[in-house]
């Protein structure tokens, strides 16, 4: 492996992870746009807003993540891409923000009809998103972006056959891994009812992303054939035979209420996908543009590698603590109060004999900050003073706040 | 570069400074809220009074609904440095890239303790619930520190060499982190996220105390208001020392800056300040003249000498008004929050309690819209005052900026959504204010996300 293909190694398996974890998201707005408005459709609606509020915005950063290692790591290749796919990128990022307030809106809503409008923005911007960001995707892979500032058309780059139709599959996927997932959330609750409804959405999504998946074959062979080709021999083709079986196992499992590792199939289904993709086109990132031409210099991959590697170390442990507490029902709503005993007896905050003390060293730190920071020059001594005048806000803060506390007893 | 890019080159920079301007007031509340609702929390666990637990609860869906819209203004932002600057992304990404792929990682700490924090209040006990908190913390204190290496690094540049319209020789570590603007636009930054927020958060109970008419405060008010308070207060005094500090930073590595600061046209010995007035015609019109103040302050020599705006050609100067207007309305506000942190602190030592008069009040109410003014108008003084350079002396904007057209439509469709996102907020943070916190919580209030 050569050291300028491992940040792409992480971009596809961030762009994996976005794919399966914020697409259960997408196709949890698909499902509330399908269950429509009023009473009728609340529960569904309602189901799909618990399920994926606390994990969301921690879904969401695996796109941050895909641009940020992009731009550093293939800086051109990025700067080809965002110029000439300026718009789907620009849709995507307006349907981002309207999902996003609609997730901070729905906390504050009273009635049901306010939860409607807020949830039909919120459906709405969750098709647009996915399909906005698979014409991306499509465009890139039918060699649509060349390189260059804005290089390529900004309109007919992205409404060829191939993107338009990745976009629609992105949908089609998104809300069939959506219904495995609230399925498998469903019964992990006990919520049977709504476990049936979702698990007969789950097959026929199935259905559809399967058929979808073959109509694309159709289309790239008729509109990029070298697309088609490549997707169909060597490694390639071994990555569209295990996503097919995989996706056609999640439905087997899903048919069988077997939905723990339909969830996992469902994703290897999709981690397929993109790896074959990867291997379709290697070792072209874009139109005559090879990933070792578009990399960024030796010092900045090494930093990548390490960045991300260390970041990891600290990422996938919160993660997993993120998802088990998800997973077990601990951050679920409803009932079971638990009002949190305290956990101290009342206690003195700070003895009132040590506010004077700490005063008095607030002082002295804001002075030595002046002293250091404003009339000094040396550039240690500036470190001695900022670090003196954020430790007089610290210092003086506790040696306030506390009496002011006690005295509004 | 050609005249066509330049065409859109002035649309690009309104969408770039409107994005800004909507993420940066948010993200105040992102590294400071945090820290606000850790403290009431500490409270409430060292003395078990249901108060303090009440007050992080309602904070807590406030930060809450913050931060979606953080995130999602910052996620436009990411996406603008492609859509609207690709040349700057694609001739430097290598060298400062680095900075925005760490930051990615304090993102997932933050948006995965927050999910965490948010969801986990009557789920975990309440000392892992304390602890879930203080990722959110640190992570809002890495982030910024990226972002900004990065911003710091476009105002003083380092660690790489061009050749022939590439970066070459590129150290990313040495580029971010071995900047001496990054320490003092850092610590800057970091007080003013602390002083904004606090203020605005203080400035809503003190209307609610100035409406009150003389009923006294219940003491869940007076709490509510002593602890933002507080901080604001403290941080004020210690922002006009931190501020001046950056001042000189600016002074000794891009005086072309501090000229158009100060409306210095030429280079002079032992120049004087000027407050207020206009720039005209190579001189600052209608301003008190304050004799080698400025040469004092930026060199701490009365007769040091100060390189004026001549030094370099008309095309090579950023819109002096702009920027010096900013630059004044800032170092105003930021004067004026001094003075009544300072009025607050001396009420507080001398008399042992909080300053009595409905204007003390009335002035708090309005220190939290100054201090967001102050904060967006240093930010236009920094980023506008660079002009006409994203990369100083090194790249230009107009070589920076994306050659597709249609800037305006997607500036347009921006700004019509981010008005319909701000009267969102609005509308609930006034249900947030309003409605009470039931036990436990009902459904609807509990997904605040
Ligand atoms: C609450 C907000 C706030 C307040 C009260 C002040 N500032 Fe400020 N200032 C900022 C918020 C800010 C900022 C928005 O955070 C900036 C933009 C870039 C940065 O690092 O901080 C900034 C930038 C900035 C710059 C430009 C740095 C550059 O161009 O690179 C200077 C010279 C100062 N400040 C100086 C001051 C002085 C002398 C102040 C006191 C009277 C002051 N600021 C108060
Ligand atoms: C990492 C931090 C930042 C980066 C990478 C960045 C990048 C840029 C770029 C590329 C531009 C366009 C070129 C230019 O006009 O200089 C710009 C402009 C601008 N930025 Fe920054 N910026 C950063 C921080 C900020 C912040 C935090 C603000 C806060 C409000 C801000 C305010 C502005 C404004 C107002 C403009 C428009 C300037 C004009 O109209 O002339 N910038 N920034
Ligand atoms: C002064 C400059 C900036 C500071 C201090 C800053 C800091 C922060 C903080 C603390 C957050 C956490 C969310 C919140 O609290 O609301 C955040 C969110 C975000 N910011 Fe900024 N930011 C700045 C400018 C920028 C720039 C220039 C970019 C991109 C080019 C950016 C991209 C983002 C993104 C993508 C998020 C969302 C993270 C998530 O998904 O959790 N920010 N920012």
């Amino acid at each position: 492996m050569h050291l300028y293909a491992i940040p792409l190694i992480f971009v596809l398996i961030g762009l994996v992870l976005y794919a399966v974890l914020a697409g259960a998201d997408f196709g949890a707005g698909f499902w509330q746009l399908l269950a429509g408005p009023g009473e009728r459709g609340a529960p569904i609606r309602d189901y799909a807003h618990k399920a994926m509020a606390p994990v969301w915005e921690a879904n969401h950063v695996w796109l941050i993540f895909v641009l940020t290692v992009t731009w550093t790591a293939y800086p051109s290749a990025f700067g080809a891409i965002a110029s000439t796919l300026c718009v789907p990128l620009f849709i995507a990022g307006l349907g981002i923000v309207m999902r996003g307030a609609t997730y901070a809106l729905r906390a504050g809503t009273a009635s049901v009809r306010e939860q409607d409008r807020v949830d039909l923005v919120f459906a709405l911007s969750s098709v647009l998103t996915p399909f906005a960001l698979g014409t991306v995707v499509g465009a890139i892979a039918a060699r649509q972006v060349p390189t260059g500032n804005a290089a390529g058309d900004i309109l007919s780059s992205w409404t060829g056959a191939t993107p338009l139709m990745i976009g629609v599959l992105a949908v089609a996927n998104s809300a069939y891994i959506a219904a495995v997932f609230l399925a498998a959330d469903a019964h992990r609750t006990g919520r049977h009812e709504l476990e049936e409804e979702l698990r007969r959405r789950a097959l026929l999504a199935g259905l559809v992303a399967g058929a979808a998946a073959v109509a694309g074959l159709i289309v790239v062979h008729a509109d990029a054939h070298f697309l088609y080709t490549r997707l169909l021999s060597g490694g390639a083709l071994a990555a569209v035979i295990v996503s097919a079986l995989a996706g056609a196992g999640t439905l087997a499992l899903v048919a069988a209420r077997r939905y723990e590792l339909a969830r996992y199939s469902a994703a290897l289904a999709v981690a397929a996908v993109i790896a074959g993709w990867a291997l379709a086109q290697q070792p072209l990132l874009l139109k005559g543009l090879t990933v070792q031409q578009a990399a960024a210099p030796h010092d900045t991959l090494v930093l990548v590698v390490v960045a991300v590697l260390g970041g990891g170390l600290i990422l996938f442990p919160s993660l997993a603590l993120l998802f088990r507490l998800v997973l077990g029902g601990r951050l679920d709503h409803g009932e079971e109060p638990h009002a949190a005993a305290p956990a101290a007896g009342p206690a003195q905050l700070l003895a009132v004999s040590s506010a004077g003390l700490l005063a008095r060293v607030a002082g002295a730190l804001l002075l030595t900050g002046f002293g250091t920071l404003t009339i000094a020059e040396a550039g240690w001594a500036h470190a001695i003073g900022i670090c003196a005048l954020l430790g007089f806000i610290v210092v003086g803060f506790f040696a306030i706040v506390p009496a002011q506390l006690a005295e509004s007893e | 570069m050609g005249a066509a890019h330049q065409a859109y080159l002035l649309e690009a920079r309104q969408m770039q400074a409107l994005s800004f301007a909507v993420h940066i007031p948010l993200v105040c509340f992102g590294i400071a809220f945090p820290a606000m609702v850790l403290f009431c929390e500490w409270l409430y666990l060292r003395t078990g009074d249901e108060l303090y637990r009440t007050l992080a609860r309602r904070w807590t869906r406030i930060m809450a609904a913050l931060f979606a819209v953080g995130v999602i203004t910052g996620t436009i932002l990411s996406f603008e440095m492609g859509l609207l600057w690709p040349n700057f992304t694609a001739t430097f990404g290598g060298v400062f890239g680095l900075g925005f792929a760490i930051e990615g990682f304090s993102f997932f700490l933050e948006a995965i303790f927050i999910g965490i924090y948010v969801y986990g209040w009557n789920r975990l006990s309440p000392r892992a619930h304390f602890w879930s908190g203080v990722p959110i913390v640190i992570a809002g204190m890495t982030g910024s520190l990226m972002v900004i290496a990065v911003n710091a690094w476009m105002n003083h540049p380092g660690g790489f060499r061009m050749v022939h319209g590439h970066a070459v020789d590129v150290h990313p570590l040495k580029a971010l982190f071995a900047n001496s603007f990054l320490w003092p636009e850092l610590s800057h930054m970091y007080i003013a996220g602390y002083m904004v927020t606090g203020f605005l958060v203080a400035g809503a109970y003190a209307i609610g105390k100035l409406r009150g008419k003389g009923r006294p405060p219940t003491r869940y008010e007076r709490v509510a208001l002593a602890i933002p308070l507080t901080i604001a207060a403290l941080a004020s005094p210690v922002q006009v020392l931190v501020g001046d500090w950056v001042g000189r930073d600016v002074a000794e590595a891009q005086p072309v800056k501090l000229a158009a600061l100060e409306g210095l046209a030429h280079t002079t010995r032992g120049a004087p300040e000027h407050l207020l007035g206009w720039y005209e015609n190579e001189k600052v019109k209608y301003g008190i003249e304050i004799p080698k103040l400025l040469s004092l302050l930026a060199y701490h020599d009365p007769d040091a000498t100060v390189q004026g705006l001549d030094t370099v050609p008309k095309d090579r100067q950023p819109p002096i008004n702009v920027v010096r207007f900013a630059f004044q309305a800032m170092v105003g506000i930021g004067t004026a929050l001094a003075l009544l942190g300072v009025w607050l602190l001396f009420v507080r030592v001398r008399f042992g309690r909080l300053p009595r008069s409905p204007w003390f009040y009335r002035a708090v109410a309005l220190a939290g819209p100054g201090a967001l003014v102050a904060l967006i108008a240093g930010w236009v003084t920094t980023e506008v005052g660079r002009q006409p350079w994203v990369v100083y002396h090194v790249m230009l904007t107009s070589e920076a900026v994306t050659g597709a057209g249609g800037i305006v439509v997607g500036y347009t469709a921006l700004a019509l959504v981010y008005l319909g996102v701000a009267c969102g907020v609005v509308w609930i943070l006034r249900r947030l204010a309003r409605s009470e916190l039931r036990e436990p919580d009902p459904p609807a209030t509990a997904s605040a996300a």
